[in-house]
């Protein structure tokens, strides 16, 4: 009973603090600048780690798929194609946004907590400050705008982490080639775009408002960092089911 | 002037502050004293509006600031500057990016112009040469400044300072509290500053509230105290030896004097 009545009234401050989030800047060239910092910040600052695991995680599909489901009666296609649909379908825009959320999430709470405990976001209001639009606005839209590139990039690394494996003879270019080209609908990519910007939203929001809320000291920060991950995780896998479901 | 009637405020059934009356009155420095955990720190930040008050009245110059819609709060809070007890200075940006921080946001000015009011603050609280510097580069001391800096980069009606002076050496206390006072006088600000440090009191204090345990105990001004019969407040002054000792010969004094 007590633990709904908590939540309940975590869900109105996370509207309210939402609420005046979601407003038109005071000063639109404060706005850019912040927001170009964010986008560097969260999205450019995360292209190596997508790079990295999207490379790996597309050559391992590529090898167990290859290893371990092509048989004899299967087309050679298989292996490429199967490899392309997982990371477009779900590695790329869920999955990849999940280790996201860990890296970008930890980082907004903790830096908007303490923010908060060293009363950086109440010298923003006593100045006359929207502190919320100016501070979480920013992270939001930066992320927002950069979670499609990354999902579009992992999907590359992917396909270039399976390439890779033909150099361990294990596949071949040609038989690559011909999965990765093989009925390829374009409305996956979409739904990988879409699902991308749902969860930068997600993430953003959910860690912002968790850091920004944040009473009390060090300790306080870092329950909040952590809560921030395991909220935002929990909420991409939800959107995950419910997006797949309705988007095909 | 800052007008504070029948202010109470309490935390779930905790009562900090007990009908709270004080007046605060432009070009001065009025000082907010008492014990640690008397309530000093929470009647501010209901005045500055941090937090609002269980019940009472605050006003500014007759405006009622408790009751007032969002948007003019808003408005009337542009008139404001705040000094917090640890700085809060924003530690992403430089030393000259912190005290322009609140011309960037409010005025129209061009970048030449911002920059030159900044340093101009800067040059103010004599720290002339830190603009590049990150506030975690410089001691506490010149944090302390630079926070003065960007309260008054805006030419603020009303001053708060929290404890300007908590964790300096007396000497630079004694700087602080002089260029607070310098702002004030010169710029005829309404400026409110929460202190223990009995070298402020003597030094600076012009309108004195005492509070203790969420009562306003006493108000008069520095020269007044040393008659003031209030036994709390007598009790908190001559805590330490060396006042009272001074107390006994000002006694003595004004014995001789008659
Ligand atoms: N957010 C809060 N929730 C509950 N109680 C609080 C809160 N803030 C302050 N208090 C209580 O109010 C009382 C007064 O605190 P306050 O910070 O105003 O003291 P102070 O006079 O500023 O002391 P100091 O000189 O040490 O800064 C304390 O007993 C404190 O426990
Ligand atoms: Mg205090």
């Amino acid at each position: 009973m007590i633990s709904l009545k908590r939540s309940l009234t975590e869900l109105g401050q996370y509207v309210q603090t939402m609420g005046r989030t979601l407003a038109v800047p005071d000063r639109m060239r404060m706005f850019y600048k912040q927001y170009v910092t964010e986008m560097y910040q969260l999205g450019y600052n995360s292209i190596g780690l997508v790079l990295i695991i999207s490379f790996f995680i597309g050559a391992v599909i590529c090898l167990q798929i290859k290893l371990n489901i092509q048989s004899a009666w299967m087309p050679r296609m298989v292996v490429g194609y199967t490899t392309r649909e997982i990371m477009l379908l779900e590695f790329s825009s869920s999955v990849m946004c999940l280790i996201l959320s860990g890296k970008v999430g930890s980082n907004i709470a903790s830096e908007l907590g303490t923010m908060r405990i060293t009363q950086q976001i109440d010298a923003l209001d006593i100045m006359g400050v929207n502190s919320a639009n100016y501070l979480i606005l920013p992270k939001i839209l930066g992320l927002m705008t950069m979670m499609p590139v990354l999902v579009t990039l992992s999907v590359f690394a992917g396909i270039v982490g399976a390439y890779a494996t033909s150099f361990m003879g294990i596949t071949t270019i040609p038989e690559l080639d011909e999965g990765f080209r093989y009925d390829f609908n374009q409305w996956f990519f979409w739904c990988g775009m879409i699902k991308a910007v749902v969860y930068a939203f997600i993430i953003s929001s959910v860690s912002a408002f968790k850091g920004y809320s944040v009473v009390g000291g060090s300790v306080e920060v870092g329950k909040a960092s952590t809560d921030a991950v395991v909220a935002s995780s929990i909420l991409v896998l939800f959107a995950d089911v419910f997006l797949t479901q309705i988007l095909t | 002037m800052i007008q504070v009637s029948h202010l109470f405020k309490s935390f779930d059934d905790k009562e900090v502050l007990k009908d709270i009356n004080a007046t605060f009155k432009n070009g001065q420095i009025n000082l907010i004293i008492g014990q640690s955990g008397s309530g000093k720190t929470v009647l501010m930040k209901n005045i500055v509006g941090l937090l609002t008050p269980t019940k009472g009245q605050i006003l500014y110059d007759d405006r009622d600031f408790v009751s007032m819609p969002k948007k003019e709060k808003i408005l009337l809070r542009r008139e404001m500057g705040m000094i917090f007890q640890s700085a809060a200075l924003f530690d992403s940006l430089t030393v000259l990016e912190n005290v322009m921080f609140p011309l960037d946001m409010f005025s129209d000015l061009s970048r030449d112009e911002r920059v030159k009011r900044a340093q101009l603050c800067l040059e103010r609280v004599n720290l002339k040469g830190t603009d590049k510097k990150l506030p975690a580069e410089l001691s506490g001391g010149m944090q302390k400044r630079v926070a003065i800096a960007r309260a008054i980069v805006l030419q603020p009606r009303y001053l708060f300072c929290d404890e300007p002076n908590s964790g300096l050496d007396p000497k630079t206390s004694i700087v602080i509290d002089e260029l607070i006072q310098g702002i004030t006088h010169e710029d005829q600000i309404t400026t409110i500053v929460n202190t223990h440090d009995m070298n402020s009191v003597m030094g600076i204090g012009e309108n004195i509230t005492f509070i203790c345990e969420g009562r306003a105990e006493w108000q008069g001004s520095n020269k007044e105290i040393m008659d003031a019969t209030n036994k709390p407040l007598q009790d908190f002054i001559f805590s330490s030896d060396i006042l009272r000792q001074a107390k006994i010969a000002y006694d003595e004094q004004k014995i001789t004097r008659k």
